[in-house]
């Protein structure tokens, strides 16, 4: 790891004029995606801004029509959380099967969507319940916040504070684990809102979307049976070591229709 | 809460570890918990290329930078004569000449042979400081043309690696008779054929290789603190390699070392360095690999592509078996790789059946990858490889069932001499094989399948039968072969008067329990408390001499600890005879207790570790004081471990998916010293095994040459979700080349496990070959052109 | 440099370290407590495992300055004496082991699973283990270890 500093500020207001002082300043959650990278001397932070003792960024809460999760909480808070089991099971599922449980003691919520890993499992859910994610500095929703793979709307200075998603008992998430790194070769989280089926894949190598025909065909009465991936644009997906785009394009359609299976 | 308590020790029980009590409490002591005073930090500057010309190096601003000591280059460690590694084997091409050795210097000094290599080293005062300047020095290369591909690099356009051997062909070398297989392939009515790939692999011991080095000027002396299998041996490399000037300036120490698998036995680039570096600066200098530097240098393992075609009559007995593999050396020759590609490899392409006629070449390699060398069954792996897919592949030519082309060919006499120099001394192969069917139901197996069926699932049977070579000896054979040192093992056992025991050995324990295994034999022995009895490994000072722990050899350290404590047991006698005033033969020694069966009286094995010492109750002019026994054991023979694995897979065709559902081995590793311990080996080597088949895959970029699973998030480490419970069950037929009639078991289980999966993968597809691994896409696209022939 | 105070197995310790001080170099290299182990540089491997006010984290994977005023348990604050922790000792007698390196994480991450899911079963304590890598056992006795242990645990001291 290069040098650098480290601050541990006490409230939002102090993280952000720590952040904005400083061009080089990052900001530093969980910390288990950014720890790595340092380690291998990616990145050449000046400063890492602490959030994760922010009292803004802390807590879950149960809110009118669904549940606020805070920036700051941890993958093993979210999967343990009675108030996200009882509102929305499939979140609690998904966190708990984020990394290994070490890495969900100090991952958090917030830096998961603010790092936006191609391969992440949090942005699928966000963009399938049609998530807000409320920022220092504004509220915006799922899919105006992820712009393309480890790239968010967040402007410099910026910090997810919390996340907000609608209750939904009807949704399921399945991760088709890359055998190496475990993180997601293809995730997929299906919801059914009383909008209609949302449907979004994550690890297809651009960045995580939104699959609307295949939502598209449900909402009209499609069989989720008859969900292949010739519904599926390629383009949406990369190949690597681990698959390669015509496989990860498959497996994407084979877990949205075992995703869709449990949810009868 | 739960106290520790040392049992009586007795071969053939499954006593716990007495490592254990350090290594559960954090008192393990590895070699990078060493401090030493005045500890310096090393950190190696390394070629991003796969094959490059060295230019101008400039260390000018890295110089500068807080904290460095020292920086070294390739051209400082010629100018300050250390000596080129060299290839510790000799091993002679078809035509005669000896395999061409390309010049390996330990930092590069024009040329740069593959990702990784080390070009400078920086030490400073702390390990962040030694990173930050090796960040700083600026290395100029000339990029070439790199190679990866074997064959490619035989051809006429590859980039020549080193400048003195054209086509990159270290050494064409063969044997078994060339004409006697073509005989039998005349003859043949039937044959099979096949063309595989045995997949690079990185050995990951979790102890990542580390050294600290200190030098004495005043008496030009040298400590070492190395994580390895073979500190002895190493102190013979290193002394010769940095000049020093006899073994007693040289002490090698290797505490605890954190698994090695055969990668911490070859001498490497990067320690040797270090040696030298301590040398240069006067200070204790210390490295830790981090473990991208282990993906990109320690010696890899594996890495053949083989042609290899078996004749057989109708009745699928097997006439004739020919072999030709190209084996990637990487940019240089490793340690002991002329023997692991080699001696160790296609001696045993036979496997466990009695081929009369076989003809095998290999021809050596080198390619802009990392050095290759051995690793877990070294050799013996892919040869059971080789041999259990053909004969998949004969039954199914013949039509017969997996277990019957075996039953039909297995070697049913021993001793038998093979075609190919060894001698089996032992088995039941027939036996072995029925066990290991009623250990896995194979008789059930069909409704099993149909089962997985009706679930949409996939699932197939593969049977594998190994047969492999452990206990490496004896000294003159494998001299005869190529090597250069002695393949005994010492053992020294010392009692002090109060009747505890040390036992001194050059076998060195990574976790293989050998403090364990040596105390529960030698306290049975004597018939004294496990905790009476001290094992002292890994310590040149200490230990005078040995060879290390590799090629499941502990057979031959303990083989030697048991002729030892015959020794003090036999100089009991005689001074328990002067003690009691009787003769020698008439005293009688059991679980601890001396006897006269005239008199009745007795001396307690710790009362005469006592009058051995205060030496006053016999003539010390016909009987020296003192309790000390040292023996020299040179093994007659190697030893044949051998076994049945029997795999069970399911495929998800949707996915391609294949899980190991039940894996049950049958093998006969001779006698047991401790089934908890040999049980605990076998299931780590079937998880190696295991994970060779289905994950675990070295993948260098075909054009750059750059290593592209050099981290844990591209290799596929085997985890413990992804394995099932085995099931094992020994079958021994007991050795009679040791005393203790043991074979070996670190190695079976990763010789056993491959062709076992791939045969399951492609029973459970009916297809004829997947090369390794059976990664999940490949299978899936399998399961289409499956279906789409359905 | 930057001050920081922390209670490492009960005992309090301030020391002044690097901010880019990772935790386990401030356990191995200042405070001496080498049970935590660097298998690698990717967090996947798990030897370096510790807990930090009570939880399972990967001490390569978190700053030292962040661990100001936490909580600290080692391997080394394990046992008393000769008397083990049932964890421990289930290691122990299951043969949990063999080269020893990745066994204090592994122990540390046990007992964790162990706080988490009381009497566990054997997929359950697969699935737990995703985060910590052995080459030497493959898996079998550590699983049949961390499921004693954990019954252990469980049972009245």
């Amino acid at each position: 790891m290069y040098e650098l500093a480290y601050s541990r500020p006490e409230s939002l207001t102090e993280a952000l004029a720590l952040l904005a002082e400083d061009e080089g300043a990052q900001a530093l959650s969980g910390g288990q995606t950014l720890m790595p990278v340092l380690r291998a001397r990616l990145a050449m932070p000046s400063r890492l801004v602490d959030l994760q003792r922010l009292p803004e960024l802390a807590g879950i809460r149960l809110v009118e029509g669904g549940i606020e999760i805070g920036a700051a909480t941890t993958h093993a808070e979210v999967a343990a959380s009675a108030h996200v089991r009882a509102v929305l099971p499939a979140l609690a599922d998904l966190a708990g099967g984020i990394g290994d449980p070490a890495i969900r003691h100090r991952g958090t919520i917030g830096g998961s969507i603010a790092n936006n890993d191609p391969a992440a499992c949090y942005p699928s859910a966000l963009l399938a319940l049609g998530a807000t994610v409320t920022t220092s500095r504004r509220t915006l929703a799922a899919e105006e916040f992820f712009t393309g793979m480890f790239s968010t709307a967040l402007e410099p200075g910026e910090i997810v504070t919390a996340v907000r998603f609608p209750a939904c008992q009807r949704a399921a998430y399945i991760k088709f684990r890359n055998p190496a790194s475990r993180f997601a070769l293809v995730g997929a989280f299906v919801a059914q809102l009383p909008s209609g089926y949302r449907i979004a894949i994550t690890g297809g190598g651009h960045g995580v979307f939104r699959w609307r025909e295949a939502e598209q065909h449900l909402d009209g009465g499609g069989a989720m049976a008859a969900i292949t991936e010739d519904m599926l644009d390629l383009g949406h997906f990369t190949g690597d070591l681990h698959g390669s785009a015509e496989y990860r394009h498959h497996i994407a359609a084979v877990i949205v229709r075992r995703a869709l299976s449990t949810l009868a | 809460m739960t106290a520790m308590t040392a049992p009586m020790g007795k071969f053939g029980q499954s006593v716990k570890r007495v490592e254990d009590s350090r290594l559960i409490t954090g008192n393990g002591r590895y070699v990078d918990d060493l401090v030493l005073p005045g500890q310096t930090y090393a950190a190696f500057v390394r070629s991003a290329y796969a094959h490059a010309r060295i230019g101008a190096i400039d260390i000018s601003a890295a110089e500068a930078m807080p904290g460095v000591v020292k920086i070294l280059t390739g051209q400082d460690l010629v100018d300050g004569g250390l000596f080129a590694l060299p290839s510790g084997w000799n091993l002679n091409s078809v035509d005669g000449t000896p395999a061409r050795v390309g010049v390996h210097h330990a930092l590069a000094v024009d040329t740069v042979r593959f990702v990784g290599e080390p070009v400078a080293l920086v030490i400073a005062e702390t390990r962040g400081q030694a990173r930050d300047a090796a960040d700083s020095v600026f290395v100029e290369y000339e990029e070439l043309p790199a190679v990866v591909d074997m064959a490619a690099a035989l051809g006429p356009d590859a980039p020549q690696l080193h400048p003195d051997i054209p086509s990159n062909r270290a050494f064409t070398w063969d044997i078994g008779n060339a004409a006697e297989a073509d005989a039998a392939f005349a003859r043949a009515t039937r044959r099979v054929s096949l063309e595989l790939r045995n997949n690079r692999l990185v050995p990951n011991a979790m102890e990542p290789r580390a050294i600290n080095a200190e030098w004495r000027a005043y008496d030009g002396s040298m400590t070492i603190y190395l994580t390895h299998q073979n500190p002895i041996g190493m102190r013979l490399f290193f002394m010769m390699l940095l000049g020093l000037e006899s073994e007693n300036h040289l002490r090698v120490v290797s505490p605890d070392v954190g698994g090695g698998f055969g990668s911490k036995a070859p001498c490497y680039a990067e320690e040797l360095v270090v040696a030298f570096a301590a040398r240069a600066v006067g200070r204790p200098v210390k490295w830790t690999a981090e473990r991208t530097e282990s993906f990109l240098t320690d010696a890899h393992g594996r890495d053949h592509v083989t042609t290899a075609e078996l004749a057989m009559d109708d009745e699928g007995r097997f006439l004739g078996l020919k072999v030709h593999t190209l084996a990637n050396l990487g940019g240089y020759i490793s340690t002991s790789n002329a023997l692991v590609v080699s001696y160790m490899y296609a001696t045993m392409l036979c496997g466990q059946y009695a081929i009369p006629a076989v003809h095998a070449v290999v021809e050596g390699v080198y390619t802009n990858t990392c050095p290759v060398d051995a690793y877990r069954g070294a050799g013996r792996p892919e040869a059971a490889y080789v041999i259990e897919r053909l004969a998949h592949l004969a039954a199914r030519e013949i039509g017969v069932d997996q277990a019957e082309i075996r039953r039909r060919n297995f070697v049913k006499a021993f001793p038998h001499q093979t075609p190919l120099v060894y001698c089996y001394d032992s088995g039941d192969y027939e036996g072995c094989l029925d066990a290991a069917l009623r250990l896995a139901d194979y008789a059930g197996f069909e409704q099993r399948r149909a089962e997985a069926k009706a679930r949409g699932k996939l699932r197939g049977i593969g049977l594998s039968a190994y047969v492999e070579a452990c206990g490496i000896g004896p000294s003159k054979l494998l001299a005869s072969l190529g090597g250069g040192g002695g393949m005994w093992e010492s053992c020294e056992i010392r009692v002090q008067p109060g009747g505890s025991v040390e036992v001194l050995t050059g076998a060195h324990n990574h976790g293989q329990g050998h403090q364990t295994v040596y105390a529960q034999i030698i306290s049975e022995r004597f018939g004294i408390p496990m905790d009476r009895i001290t094992v002292v490994q890994g310590d040149t000072d200490r230990i005078q001499a040995g060879t290390g722990t590799y090629g499941s050899r502990a057979s031959v350290g303990l083989s030697a600890a048991v002729k030892s404590c015959e020794k003090i047991i036999e100089k009991g006698r005689h001074i328990v005879g002067y003690m009691l005033g009787i003769d020698p033969g008439e005293v009688d020694f059991a679980e601890g207790i001396y006897t006269s069966a005239a008199t009745n009286q007795t001396v307690a094995f710790t009362e005469m570790a006592g009058a051995a010492h205060a030496a006053s109750s016999f003539p010390t002019d016909k009987l020296e004081p003192g309790l000390v026994a040292t023996t020299f054991f040179d093994p007659p023979n190697f030893t044949y471990p051998a076994g049945v694995h029997v795999c069970e897979v399911e495929i998800d065709p949707e996915t391609g998916v294949t899980e190991v559902v039940a894996f049950n081995a049958a093998d006969d590793f001779g006698n047991v010293a401790n089934p908890l311990i040999v049980e605990g080996q076998v299931h780590g080597g079937l998880t190696q095994g295991i994970a060779q088949a289905l994950w675990e895959n070295a993948v260098y970029d075909p054009d750059t040459a750059q290593l592209m699973t050099a981290s844990y998030m591209d290799y596929g480490m085997p985890r413990a979700d992804s394995l099932p419970e085995f099931g094992l069950a020994f079958w021994p037929s007991p050795t009679p080349v040791n005393p203790l009639g043991m074979k070996g078991c670190g190695e079976a289980g990763a010789i056993g496990s491959p062709p076992a999966v791939i045969n399951a993968v492609c029973d459970a597809l009916g297809i004829a070959h997947v090369d390794m691994p059976a990664a999940p896409e490949k299978i899936w696209r399998l399961c289409q052109e499956r279906q789409e022939a359905l | 440099m930057t001050g920081i105070t922390l209670t490492v197995n009960g005992r309090e310790h301030v020391v002044e370290v690097e901010d880019r001080t990772l935790l386990v170099h401030l356990l191995r290299d200042e405070l001496r407590l080498t049970g935590a182990h660097v298998g690698c540089d990717t967090s996947q491997c798990g030897a370096c495992t510790v807990h930090v006010d009570g939880k399972a984290v990967k001490s390569c994977t978190m700053l030292a300055v962040q661990a100001d005023g936490a909580e600290i348990l080692t391997i080394e604050g394990l046992a008393n004496g000769r008397e083990l922790h049932p964890m421990q000792a289930a290691f122990r007698e299951h043969h949990g082991l063999q080269c020893g390196f990745c066994t204090p994480g592994m122990i540390m991450m046990a007992i964790d699973i162990a706080r988490r899911h009381p009497n566990p079963d054997a997929a359950t304590v697969r699935a737990e283990l995703e985060g910590n890598l052995c080459r030497c056992t493959g898996y079998h006795n550590i699983v049949k270890a961390v499921v004693a242990g954990a019954e252990r645990m469980g049972e009245p001291a």
